[in-house]
């Protein structure tokens, strides 16, 4: 990493930690929402943008995050950070298992398979036989954390800096993993996989690990959010979500970790915009946004920030 | 003992068969590549030879016959393990992957030289660390090799197609094979650049101590660097022999040039 970049950096963290101080508490609240969901488009890009296997069903990944750190706190009492890193579990088992059917299918029709997925799970939430832990269609309400060794922070305050502090591990981690021989076999698999399979790169193994930690990253979103709205419910992970997901990492911009900050920018705030400039269509307006964007970047925002970087450094 | 081993074929093929539906693409092919030496796979088009090539890299199913590498039966060997044996190989129509460096490229050859998972590479452990260090140093010495190195940083997908064959001739050393294949490597290069191709082969093998399989249309080529040359027609073997040799045989003159 350049010196530069490091420096960028820093300035963006000092930025993020002094935000909270200084916006109101519903904006700290949005905020929060905006790491949750850099988190989750985050393990949707290493999955679709760096291994190039569409989902259009992350939501159901991240519902079940939600529902894992919700059900853990509410039927055994688990304190609130520790649910995090068990739905990050279970969400990488269950995309590592997902992962190995779906070795079968490429493009449309892995796309198929994983909406499918998506558009089930509200059902599968709200069967009665689960009832007794999910809370059917009533969902589970949660108890707000508040801060602990007595920080001079409110709990909307604790709650976004806990988040930041889980946003920035699993961006590292991400950092890592994609900068070196995986991420490279990652994408060797997606440019051209028959090559990448005589360099001796097992894609089977590969691609179901890439599902299981692109599960794993939405999963633990989902429960930072599920913590972050103190609240789970079935109708708040329709396949909608999964959608939205998706719009997230292409205008964030695909194959990009910074894309994925971008993208939860974009996902929070343009419909609050849109929904601001018209009461009565505030989808449409979101859809002229999202064209736009497409239109303007179609490298996504990362991919344009990187062009205006690039440009500059040529004609200083 | 050391000289029995060395009298050995690297690459043994016996009797192998493939048919796709009606078409025989191979029709019991049999031939031995002795260690370092450089033999040209013939033939007219559709004789069977990128056909052959798929078999031993296992990307085909044979249905019928052997293939032994190195003493070991190859055909009971999964495909993304014939490259850590010691096959390396370039594709036809290039197959690099497009939005890589250069140098990423080159890197994703040694894979299969390297450890380190999941796990390791996220929390970038030592080993990990080191072994991803070791895999930039031998792709740029292999690029400096190939006088790619004003190119490292570079999307392959910009470069010119001569410079691309050379990274994936790079790409296929950084597996560091003992066997390379080279499904037509002169395909698509003016007239200057095959001169060089054949120098670089030569010198390749001879600093790799490498044994080199090759496809190639280009026929000046092959009989010029060959050390044995094995001609196909319709799946089967037509000739073999020393390149003088091979160049009389009727079989081949008939194969190119047709029977009136």
């Amino acid at each position: 990493m350049t010196k530069r970049n490091l420096l960028l950096l820093a300035l963006l963290l000092a930025v993020a930690c002094v935000l909270p101080f200084i916006v109101s508490d519903y904006r700290t609240f949005q905020l929060t929402l905006v790491l949750v969901y850099a988190t989750a488009l985050l393990g949707l890009n290493i999955l679709t943008g760096y291994n190039g296997q569409i989902s259009l069903g992350h939501g159901a990944f991240y519902a079940l995050g939600a529902y894992c750190a919700a059900i853990l706190m509410d039927q055994a009492g688990a304190p609130y950070w520790a649910t995090v890193p068990a739905a990050g579990a279970v969400c990488l088992v269950a995309g590592f298992l997902f992962g190995l059917p779906a070795l079968r299918l490429e493009g449309l029709y892995l796309a198929l398979a994983t909406f499918a997925l998506g558009v089930a799970m509200p059902q599968l939430l709200k069967y009665d036989h689960l009832a007794k832990w999910t809370g059917g269609v009533q969902g589970i309400v949660i108890p707000k954390p508040e801060a602990p060794f007595g920080l001079p922070l409110n709990a909307d305050q604790w709650l976004y800096f806990f988040t930041l502090a889980v946003t920035i591990v699993m961006f590292v981690l991400a950092w890592n993993l994609l900068r070196g021989r995986i991420g490279r076999a990652l994408v060797a698999i997606r440019d051209q996989h028959i090559a990448a399979e005589a360099m001796g790169i097992n894609s089977a193994i590969y691609k179901s690990a890439a599902f299981g930690v692109s599960a794993m990253y939405t999963g633990v979103a989902g429960a930072l959010s599920a913590i972050a709205i103190q609240y789970v419910a079935p109708d708040s992970f329709g396949i909608f979500v999964s959608i939205v997901f998706l719009v997230g990492i292409v205008v964030g911009g695909l194959a990009s970790i910074s894309g994925a900050l971008y993208g939860a920018l974009f996902i929070q705030f343009v419909p609050n915009i849109a929904d601001e400039i018209s009461k009565a269509a505030p989808w449409a307006i979101f859809g002229i946004f999202m064209i736009g964007f497409v239109y303007l970047m179609p490298t996504g925002v990362a991919g344009a920030t990187r062009l205006l970087l690039a440009k500059r450094r040529k004609s200083p | 003992m050391i000289e029995a081993a060395a009298s050995q074929p690297l690459l043994r093929v016996q009797d192998v068969a493939v048919h796709f539906g009606g078409i025989v693409a191979l029709d019991g092919v049999s031939f031995d590549v002795a260690p370092g030496q450089i033999v040209g796979l013939i033939g007219p088009n559709g004789a069977g030879k990128t056909t052959l090539f798929n078999c031993v890299s296992r990307l085909y199913e044979c249905d019928r016959g052997e293939i032994d590498f190195d003493g070991r039966a190859l055909l009971s060997v999964p495909r993304h393990r014939v490259a850590a044996l010691g096959i390396g190989r370039t594709f036809q129509n290039l197959a690099l992957f497009r939005t890589m460096s250069v140098l990423d490229n080159v890197m994703v050859g040694h894979h299969c030289r390297t450890r380190g998972g999941f796990f390791a590479n996220a929390l970038r452990l030592p080993h990990a660390v080191k072994s991803d260090r070791a895999a930039a140093e031998q792709a740029r010495s292999l690029l400096a090799l190939l006088e790619l190195e004003a190119v490292a940083g570079t999307r392959v997908s910009e470069l010119p197609f001569g410079t691309q064959k050379r990274v994936e001739l790079a790409r296929a050393l950084a597996a560091e094979p003992k066997l390379l294949l080279l499904d037509e490597p002169a395909s698509g290069l003016n007239h200057e650049e095959v001169g060089k191709l054949g120098e670089l082969i030569r010198q390749v093998r001879e600093r790799l101590r490498l044994t080199v399989l090759l496809v190639e249309h280009h026929m000046n080529l092959v009989m010029s660097i060959s050390d044995w040359v094995v001609a196909l027609n319709f799946g089967r073997r037509i000739a073999q022999g020393a390149p003088a040799e091979v160049r009389e045989h009727p079989e081949l003159v008939r194969a190119y040039l047709g029977t009136a």
